[in-house]
C-alpha cells in the first residue's frame, strides 16, 4: 500500500473545524449505552483545553432513527433540526458539534438539501415559526465530535500517559478503525479524509502510537443499518454483515476496534456476544473477543483516566485484554461500584471479563 | 507561388492530429509552424505498444507521423506552449509561453486529450494499492516486455475495469470515450500472449465495439483467448493480508454480487479535454461543449471549424476518437483551411 496516495487524498478532504465556542448536541445512543464518552468529551474540551462548549437542555433527538424507519417525514425532521439551530442562535453560538454519526448525516443531508433546494429552507423557516415562533441561522461550521478529537489529537498525545503500544513487546497495537457510514459516505467533503480512505480515526491512532489496519471489508457496514436492525425479521442480515466484517479483519489480529458512530460501537460490541453465543465464534486472539471503543474512551485511556470512570465496563466485550496490553493499572473490585463506593449488581455473561 | 505569398499556419499540438495536419498543410503549400509543449512530438502514440484492431506496432504509426512532418515547409518547435490566440484583421496571433507573438493566417488546434486521472475514482485505489494500474501503465509494461506485480510475481488473475472516468456523472464525464472497450479487449488478449495461463476478466457496462473489425476482435478474445466478460461495475477495491486485490462487482446478467480475488487490476482510463486545450479555450473565447471538448462550429458540416475565423480543430480536442479517425479528421482540416484561404482572398 502506498501511504503517499492516502496522504494525497487526505489533503483533498480537510474540513474547517472550529477552534472554540461550540454548541454541542448529544447522541441518543451514546448517552444511553456508553455515557462516559460524552462525559469525557465535555470534560476534555471544557476542563482540560479550556474551550467554551455549551449544550442546551431543550435539545431533543434529531429523530434520525424515525426518519430512516420512514415514520418521520423529511419536512418534520428538517423542522426539528431547524429548532436545534434556533436554540443555537438564541445561545449566541455558530459552530455546531454533533455527537452522533446518524445525526451528523441528517444535518449534512439537510444542509445540502437547503443549499440545492432553497425553497425547502424557506418552507422549514415557515414551519418552525408557525410551530414555535422561533427563527434560526445556518451554522458557520458543522463538525462531528470525532472531528474535534481529531483536531486536538496532538494535544492528547502531548498529555499521554500511555501510548498505543504493547508495553511488553514495544510493538504498536493493531487497531481497526471503523467509520460510520453516515459520517462521509453521503457527502465525502464533510469527512476528514473523505469517504473511501477516511482519516478521522486513523489520524488519532497514528498520533497516539498505534498501527491502523486496512482490511478488505474496511468500508463495509457494521451491521447496524436501520432497516436491518429495526425490523426483527431482518436481524439475521444485520448479523451476517457484522460476521463479514469481523471475519475479514481477523487475520490481522486486531487488538482493538475504534469507531466513531454510536450504532457501530453498539453493534460491533454486542453482536460479538451474539455470534459467540450462536456459533461459538470469537474474532480476537486467545479465545477472546475484540474490544470496541469510542474515540473518547480511547483518548481517556491514553491520557491515563481510570477505565471504569470512562465507562468501559458498560460494553458487552470487556476491555481487560486491551488494558493489559497497554499496561494500564486498574482495580477489578472497583469495576461495578458507584462513584460513592456502593457495589452495583454484577452483570452476567460479560465477554473477556 | 513564392514563399512570401504562401499562407502561414500555426499548428498547436504535435500528436497524431498535429503531425498529420502539419504534413498535409505543408504539402498543400502552406508554411507551417508546429508547436509542441513536450520535448518531442508523437503525443500519446509514443507511449502505446500495439494498436487495435490489427495489433500493429505503434512505432510504425509513430514513424509515419513523424515522417509526415518532415517537410521543408514545416518548422517544428518543441517545448513551446500556446498561451492564447488573438485576431488581428485577417491574421491570428499566437502568443506563446516564451512571450513570442507568432503571426499566422490560420491556426489549427490539435491539442489532443489527457488521459483521465484514475486517482479521481478513489474507490478503485489507484496510486494506493500497488497492483491497481491504468491501461497506460500496462502499455508501458508491454513495451518493456514484462507484466509483473509490484512484488515481482507474474499475475495469474487479472481484471480490467471499463469506463473509468467515462459515462460517469460522479466525475462529470457523461460521454463515452469510445476506445476503452476495444483497448481492454486488445490488452486482455496481449496479457494472454504474455502469460499463457492467466485468467482475465473484463468488467463492463456495455461493450461498445463500434469500429471496423472491433466486433471480430471481441469475438476472437472470447473464442481464442478465453477472456471472461462480466457485465457490471466494480464498486470497490481493497487489499487483503496477502496483498491480493479484493474486488467487489455486481454481475448484472447473473443478478448477483461477486467478490473476487485478483492479482492485478487494470483501469481503462477514459479521455478528457486536455488541460492545455482548456486553457486556450478560456484565454481565447473558444467555445467548448458540455463535455468540455472544443465545440465544433457544426456537428455535421463543420467539425473542423471553430467559432473564431481562421481557427480550426483537428483530432481529439473535439471528441474522443481513435487514431484512424484522428488522422482522417486531421486530413479534413486541410480542406477547411484551404477553403478559408480561398474565401478570404476572393
Amino acid at each position: 500500500m502506498k501511504s503517499e496516495g492516502k496522504k494525497r487524498i487526505w489533503a483533498e478532504y480537510q474540513k474547517e473545524i472550529a477552534d472554540d465556542h461550540y454548541f454541542y448536541v448529544r447522541s441518543c445512543i451514546r448517552q444511553s449505552f456508553f455515557p462516559g464518552s460524552e462525559q469525557f468529551f465535555l470534560h476534555f474540551l471544557g476542563d482540560v483545553l479550556g474551550k467554551d462548549i455549551y449544550e442546551n437542555p431543550s435539545h431533543t433527538t434529531c429523530t434520525g432513527i424515525g426518519y430512516h424507519a420512514d415514520v418521520v417525514p423529511l419536512s418534520t425532521i428538517m423542522t426539528v433540526i431547524a429548532r436545534h439551530y434556533a436554540l443555537m442562535k438564541d445561545a449566541g453560538y455558530r459552530h455546531i458539534v454533533i455527537s452522533c454519526v446518524t445525526s451528523f448525516g441528517i444535518y449534512t443531508e439537510i444542509f445540502e438539501t437547503w443549499k440545492h433546494f432553497p425553497e425547502e429552507l424557506e418552507k422549514t423557516r415557515e414551519y418552525l415559526y408557525k410551530a414555535t415562533g422561533r427563527e434560526f441561522d445556518l451554522p458557520e461550521s458543522m463538525t462531528h465530535t470525532s472531528d474535534i478529537i481529531y483536531k486536538f489529537r496532538n494535544e492528547i498525545a502531548d498529555r499521554a500517559k500511555y501510548r498505543l503500544v504493547n508495553h511488553e513487546t514495544g510493538e504498536p497495537l493493531n487497531i481497526v478503525e471503523h467509520i460510520g457510514c453516515h459520517y462521509s459516505k453521503m457527502f465525502p467533503k464533510y469527512g476528514v479524509g473523505g469517504a473511501e480512505f477516511p482519516n478521522v480515526l486513523g489520524g488519532m491512532i497514528e498520533a497516539w502510537g498505534g498501527n491502523v489496519i486496512d482490511y478488505p471489508e474496511r468500508r463495509h457496514c457494521c451491521g447496524f443499518g436501520f432497516r436491518q436492525y429495526l425490523v426483527q425479521a431482518n436481524r439475521g442480515y444485520s448479523l451476517s454483515n457484522t460476521t463479514k466484517k469481523f471475519s475479514s479483519m481477523k487475520p490481522y489480529k486486531p487488538d482493538l476496534v475504534l469507531t466513531n458512530c454510536p450504532g457501530c460501537t453498539m453493534f460491533m460490541d454486542k453482536w460479538q456476544y451474539t455470534i459467540r453465543e450462536m456459533e461459538g465464534t470469537v474474532y480476537g486472539e486467545n479465545g477472546e473477543s475484540i474490544p470496541v471503543l469510542t474515540y473518547e474512551e480511547l483518548a481517556g485511556l491514553v491520557m491515563g483516566y481510570n477505565p471504569w470512570d470512562l465507562g468501559l465496563q458498560y460494553h458487552m466485550v470487556q476491555s481487560e485484554p486491551l488494558l493489559r496490553k497497554l499496561g494500564i493499572e486498574y482495580d477489578p473490585a472497583d469495576k461495578f461500584k458507584t462513584k460513592d463506593g456502593r457495589q452495583m449488581p454484577l452483570p452476567q455473561n460479560l465477554i473477556n471479563a | 507561388m513564392h514563399k512570401a505569398d504562401k499562407k502561414r499556419v500555426v499548428v498547436i499540438g504535435g500528436g497524431a492530429a498535429g503531425l498529420e495536419a502539419a504534413g498535409q498543410l505543408a504539402r498543400a503549400g502552406c508554411i507551417v509552424t508546429l508547436l509542441e509543449k513536450e520535448s518531442e512530438t508523437g503525443g500519446h502514440v509514443k507511449n502505446w505498444y500495439h494498436l487495435f484492431p490489427d495489433i500493429r506496432n505503434s512505432d510504425e504509426v509513430l514513424k509515419y507521423l513523424v515522417r509526415q512532418a518532415d517537410h521543408g515547409n514545416i518548422t517544428v518547435r518543441t517545448g513551446v506552449t500556446a498561451g492564447s490566440l488573438e485576431k488581428n484583421g485577417k491574421s491570428v496571433i499566437v502568443k506563446t509561453s516564451r512571450g513570442e507573438r507568432i503571426i499566422s493566417d490560420a491556426v489549427v488546434l490539435a491539442t489532443g486529450f489527457d488521459l483521465f486521472d484514475s486517482r479521481r475514482k478513489e474507490e478503485y485505489g489507484y496510486d494506493i494499492y500497488h497492483n491497481v494500474i491504468s491501461s497506460a501503465d500496462l502499455e508501458v509494461m508491454f513495451r518493456e516486455g514484462s507484466v509483473k506485480r509490484h512484488d515481482g510475481e507474474i499475475p495469474q488473475r487479472i481484471g480490467f475495469v471499463h469506463c473509468v472516468g467515462s459515462r460517469d456523472s460522479k466525475v462529470n464525464n457523461l460521454y463515452c470515450s469510445k476506445l476503452c472497450c476495444v483497448t481492454a479487449v486488445k490488452q486482455a488478449m496481449e496479457i494472454k500472449k504474455h502469460i499463457e495461463n492467466a485468467r482475465v476478466y473484463c468488467f463492463y457496462m456495455d461493450m461498445r465495439m463500434g469500429g471496423a473489425l472491433y466486433e471480430e476482435l471481441y469475438k476472437e478474445s472470447q473464442e481464442s483467448y478465453g477472456i471472461v466478460y462480466i457485465r457490471g461495475k466494480v464498486s470497490e477495491v481493497s487489499d487483503n493480508i496477502d496483498s491480493r486485490l479484493i474486488v467487489k462487482v455486481e454481475d448484472t446478467l447473473a443478478g448477483r454480487p461477486l467478490r473476487m480475488e485478483l492479482d492485478m487490476l487494470v483501469l481503462m482510463a477514459g479521455m478528457e479535454m486536455s488541460e492545455s486545450g482548456m486553457r486556450l479555450a478560456e484565454s481565447s473565447d473558444l467555445q467548448t461543449a458540455e463535455n468540455r471538448f472544443f465545440a465544433p462550429a457544426d456537428h455535421h458540416f463543420g467539425s473542423n471549424r471553430s467559432n473564431m475565423d481562421g481557427v480550426f480543430y483537428a483530432g481529439t480536442c473535439t471528441a474522443p476518437m481513435n487514431i484512424t479517425d484522428t488522422i482522417s479528421h486531421a486530413r479534413a482540416v486541410v480542406a477547411d483551411v484551404t477553403d478559408y484561404f480561398r474565401n478570404i482572398n476572393a
